[in-house]
């Protein structure tokens, strides 16, 4: 690992995020959108309350997923990775300096939508609002890095983008947005615990309606980062440098 | 004194099931400019991809500036260029320099001399995306150049130019190679054979000849490189 390197790909990545305001607006706008037509339709009902926070830790995951895991695909299709795959950068290096890109404009992001859901929509947080930005953020950087392993079994964007609901959809269907996880059937239960957006989703229900819960949000929060550091390993193993 | 920049010995690689190289033994004479020739299909690029490292080898040995080829240490001394300009076209040229210049650990000057060396300087400020197919090809051509590796390993550098930017590169492959660094170019134009010290020609996975261009010419009795090739790879069927 090389920091230099590290930082130097971050640098690279943010510079070409630069050159497409278009994605960037859409990045930091549409959570806040979506969030605000939530509230809007859940108006005069305590829903908003219950499905605001999950939603704070879905949208930075899934907007972070895909344009990870299209970036990287681009990478590779482009001939840029194998290029890179010739030079002194090591494996880490690259995903950790797209992981630090991303998490740059994952913190904006989750600024923008936890300050619009708590001042705009009026969504209630019993304890600390910046374990919202917290968790959020974390989330963000894990969708980061199970779109960098996504990438690298896709040949196309198209199958990228399959990856969405085969790998994300399950994960939000058994989070306990629909029905709480503890009431689900054991088996159903048994698995979403080894899902990181349940325990992400937990934490954040936990900070908007515990004011004593930050133990449990800090312990949740560090069960999704560790989901995070995994998919990063994993994806350092499936980046290889020689093709058979 | 190292006397071969590469060292291929009985060198196989299998894709898959096929057998893009069949024991090719060659060698790549340091300080000289060597053309890899042959139809396509005939494993000219799978042969780069093993000498940089991005092609595993099924048996056989490649040696590559004394080093077993894909060794950590050769990563900075080797500078590959793809078929297809491998650069982002999302950045400028410049960015796309100074990102690589930082990768290989090329001085900040680096950026500089190779913009000119490659006639871009005053492009410099566009993104690669609005660049000619031409242009494109010589903005990955510099990055290659950063930090003056000592190997240079180019497939194809010359598709899509003109024969004045054409004339250029083959000239500045010169100067390079007479400032001592090793070149080796794939190339489907046959005159470009013509300006090579020597001429690697491959078939079908095979090596046909290791000649210099006046042998090849010679030993098929014909008068340009395009008939010589001809002759070659017709006589070999």
């Amino acid at each position: 690992m090389n920091v230099g390197l590290t930082l130097a790909t971050t640098g690279r990545v943010l510079t070409q995020v630069r050159h497409d305001p278009r994605t960037i607006g859409l990045l930091i706008l549409v959570p806040s959108l979506l969030l605000g037509l939530m509230a809007w339709i859940f108006t005069d009902t305590p829903v908003f309350g219950v499905v605001g926070p999950a939603l704070l830790a879905l949208f930075p995951f899934i907007a972070m997923f895909l344009v990870t895991s299209i970036t990287m695909l681009r990478e590779r299709r482009s001939g840029t990775l194998e290029r890179l795959m010739t030079l002194p950068l090591g494996r880490v290096d690259l995903l950790l300096g797209y992981t630090l890109a991303f998490g740059a404009l994952a913190i904006v992001q989750a600024l923008v939508a936890v300050g619009f859901a708590v001042w705009v929509c009026g969504l209630t947080v019993a304890g600390d609002a910046w374990l919202l930005v917290l968790v959020a953020l974390v989330d963000a950087l894990l969708g980061t890095t199970l779109g960098l392993m996504a990438s690298a079994f896709a040949r196309s964007e198209f199958q990228v983008v399959q990856f969405l609901p085969a790998l994300v959809f399950p994960q939000v269907l058994l989070g306990g947005i629909f029905v709480p996880r503890d009431r689900m059937p054991d088996v159903l239960n048994a698995i979403s615990d080894w899902l990181p957006l349940s325990h992400a989703i937990e934490a954040l229900q936990t900070v908007s309606t515990d004011a004593t819960g930050t133990g449990t949000v800090l312990r949740e929060t560090v069960i999704v980062a560790a989901f995070a550091v995994a998919a990063i390993v994993l994806g350092a193993v499936t980046l290889r440098r020689t093709t058979p | 004194m190292m006397n071969s920049a590469i060292e291929a010995v009985d060198l196989v690689v299998h894709r898959g099931r096929r057998d893009v190289l069949r024991t090719v033994s060659a060698t790549v004479p340091a300080g000289s400019v060597v053309g890899l020739l042959g139809p396509s299909g005939s494993g000219k690029t799978t042969l780069m991809r093993a000498v940089v490292g991005v092609q595993r080898i099924t048996s056989g040995t490649l040696t590559v500036l004394g080093l077993p080829a894909g060794h950590p240490r050769l990563r900075s001394r080797i500078g590959y260029v793809s078929q297809t300009p491998s650069v982002y076209d999302d950045l400028t040229i410049r960015q796309n320099l100074t990102y690589f210049g930082r990768i290989v650990g090329a001085p900040a000057a680096d950026v500089d001399r190779v913009l000119d060396e490659v006639d871009l300087r005053e492009e410099q400020r566009a993104l690669v995306r609005d660049l000619s197919g031409g242009q494109q090809n010589r903005v990955s051509l510099a990055a290659a150049l950063l930090g003056s590796p000592e190997l240079l390993v180019l497939d194809e550098p010359t598709v899509g130019l003109d024969p004045v930017l054409r004339r250029d590169l083959w000239d500045l492959f010169r100067v390079l190679a007479s400032r001592g660094t090793t070149l080796l170019v794939s190339s489907h134009v046959m005159d470009e054979a013509q300006r090579c010290d020597r001429i690697l020609l491959l078939r079908d996975g095979a090596l046909l000849a290791d000649v210099t261009p006046a042998e090849l010419l010679e030993s098929t009795g014909t008068s340009d490189a395009d008939d010589a090739f001809l002759a070659l790879v017709g006589s070999a069927r």
